[in-house]
């Protein structure tokens, strides 16, 4: 479809770079493919809002771009901005700004001024029957739960037959057993979507469930993005790793012995599997080990890779969740702490509780090694 | 009784209505969505009338509306004829005395809706227009039947200003209020009595109509 005034531009994709100092610093740059959900994520005020305001239309930072679906939306450069209006975007926003003088499907209908009138009504229907609200068309917004309210939101954003569909926290003014059925719902849905998705959220188990990949912001600076697997294991930064709830970061030396790069930790020189070449012997960095390659030593019998980066340690704390319980471990070297869980019976067995001191491998493939000065992604 | 002052008040009070409502509108909206520093001053010269007593404003106005005046001044060169002791001039008069009762409560009724909504209709590709008409207009609905209400209401009632500006002219600026007033002085009891049955009548089936629209649920759908 053509718009007047509208630029072409080099990609399929939605493309934002944008800069700015103030009122609200922003130094982000992303993409999302079509198809694709593009989760961002940061503790509040980290300017996520403010972004997706300005891939709407509804916020206008002094430097950069948007580009969307083929077309330039925004653009400093030359002072080229389009309109909330000339945008396509759909948006469901965190309170869902439903019109409550309307009924759910007026809610709909209103949305597609690009559709024929005496469409409208069938088409807005057959919307709310895609986020299952059959039957509740006519009731007003304020004769709806939460959950449906959120649904009639999505069906608004969908039926303008957007170019980009923007999620600003859409599950959070609802219960935690809504928020799960609609999360759901939300990953079927997408299934059928093929325009690029952002959402936007503080809940990172919400959004390393729904998203494809994980974009972290702090103080609106883009720090690291990519598929939540991969920022887990492999945060950039010490800073990633804290906005990503990981704790297990420490500080340690490169050092170099017998032509091999080892990482000094105390009085500990641990083996990495990963290639140490882009440090240099003697730098000091910061390091992670997540949870999940702790190994516990059994006591009194020796297993299997226990020559593996072998660490004495103090247990701290043992606080039983359920099935599993989470371990606290401290160093006589060090003030930092590390985390791992095991099975309760496991703790159990192993007499794990406070003051005991226990052996923990440190598996030489799971540790990761990061610079002490973040890496950022190249701001072309 | 005297009709030709019940016609008068009526047609004052209908203009009033129909000319303020506009204005009343985009001051309002202006008023409850702007974020500019200058707000409180706006607010309170509009609040004026509310707090100066009638005489005074009317003795002001009456000044305003003399031919030294610039604003008489550029009345009377404009249309030829000036606006004391006009119906003109006293249809002025009662839209300064009216702006605050028409212009709060709709200020009111617009701070209730969320800036939010308005961004929503935007996105939904509903034009600044069309945000205002069909989202926005339908919201305030009852805060603007309130304005009716009370600007229809107070202009019945006036008094003071009116008479400092318009006098007591049969047919022209002789409103009912004004009317009885001198049926008062005139030891016409029986005239007062009537006609203050009439007012109140006709500000009570007023108020009772107005108060009816607004319970209706407000304006146009899709």
């Amino acid at each position: 479809m053509a718009w007047p005034g509208a630029r072409e531009a080099q990609v399929s994709e939605l493309d934002v770079a944008l800069f700015q100092s103030t009122p609200i610093p922003l130094a982000a740059k992303f993409h999302c493919q079509p198809g694709e959900l593009l989760a961002l994520v940061g503790p509040s005020g980290s300017g996520k809002t403010t972004l997706l305001r300005t891939i709407a239309g509804l916020y206008r930072p002094t430097n950069g771009w948007v580009r969307c679906a083929g077309r330039v939306w925004f653009d400093t450069d030359d002072g080229y901005c389009l309109t909330p209006q000339q945008r396509r975007v759909g948006v469901v926003f965190q309170d869902y700004a439903l019109f409550p003088h309307l009924t759910a499907c007026q809610n709909v209908m209103i949305a597609m001024g690009h559709v024929p009138v005496q469409e409208r009504r069938e088409r807005a229907v057959q919307w709310l029957a895609r986020v299952r609200l059959n039957g509740l068309e006519d009731r007003y917004p304020n004769t709806l739960s939460g959950g449906q309210c959120q649904r009639v939101a999505v069906a608004r954003a969908l039926a303008r037959d957007p170019w980009v569909l923007l999620l600003d926290e859409p599950f959070s003014a609802v219960d935690q057993v809504t928020r799960r059925r609609l999360q759901r719902e939300l990953a079927l849905l997408r299934e059928t979507i093929d325009i690029p998705m952002v959402l936007v959220t503080h809940d990172l188990e919400e959004a390393t469930a729904l998203a494809d990949r994980l974009c972290v912001l702090q103080a609106g600076k883009t720090l690291q993005t990519g598929p939540p697997e991969t920022l887990f294991r492999r945060p950039d930064s010490p800073q990633v790793a804290r906005l990503l709830d990981k704790h297990n970061v420490f500080q340690g030396d490169i050092v170099e012995c017998e032509g091999e790069r080892h990482l000094e930790w105390g009085p500990y020189q641990l083996e990495v599997h990963a290639d140490l070449g882009s440090f240099a012997p003697g730098e000091r960095v910061h390091w992670y080990v997540p949870p999940s390659d702790v190994i516990l030593h059994r006591r009194g019998r020796p297993s299997r890779g226990e020559r593996e980066n072998p660490v004495e340690s103090l247990v701290t704390e043992v606080i039983v969740l359920g099935g599993m319980a989470l371990v606290t471990l401290s160093f006589a070297h060090s003030r930092d702490t590390l985390r791992f869980e095991i099975s309760t019976h496991a703790a159990r067995r192993n007499g794990l509780a406070k003051g005991e001191s226990v052996v923990v491998t440190l598996l030489a493939g799971g540790i990761h090694v990061m610079a002490d000065t973040p890496i950022h992604e190249e701001m072309s | 009784m005297d009709w030709a002052a019940l016609s008068v008040s009526l047609q004052l009070a209908t203009a009033t209505c129909v000319l303020l409502l506009p204005l009343a509108l985009w001051l309002g909206r202006t008023l409850a969505v702007t974020r500019s520093r200058g707000r409180p001053l706006g607010e309170a010269l509009i609040a004026l009338p509310l707090v100066m007593p009638p005489t005074v404003l009317g003795f002001y106005l009456m000044l305003a509306f003399g031919r030294e005046a610039p604003l008489g001044a550029f009345w009377h060169a404009m249309t030829g004829s000036g606006l004391n002791f006009t119906f003109t001039g006293i249809l002025l008069a009662s839209l300064v005395i009216n702006l605050p009762f028409a212009v709060q409560p709709i200020q009111r009724a617009f701070e209730t809706v969320p800036s939010h909504l308005r961004e929503a209709a935007w996105c939904s590709g509903l034009s600044w227009w069309e945000t205002f008409t069909r989202i926005e207009l339908p919201l305030v609905w009852p805060g603007l039947i309130s304005a009716v209400a009370l600007t229809f209401a107070h202009t019945l009632g006036e008094f003071g200003v009116i008479l400092m500006v318009g006098g007591s002219l049969d047919g022209e600026t002789r409103t009912l209020s004004i009317a009885i007033y001198d049926r008062v002085q005139a030891f016409d009891e029986i005239g007062a009595g009537i006609m203050s049955s009439v007012l109140l009548i006709v500000s009570f089936v007023t108020i009772g109509v107005v108060y009816g629209l607004a319970r209706r649920k407000g304006g146009p759908g899709v």
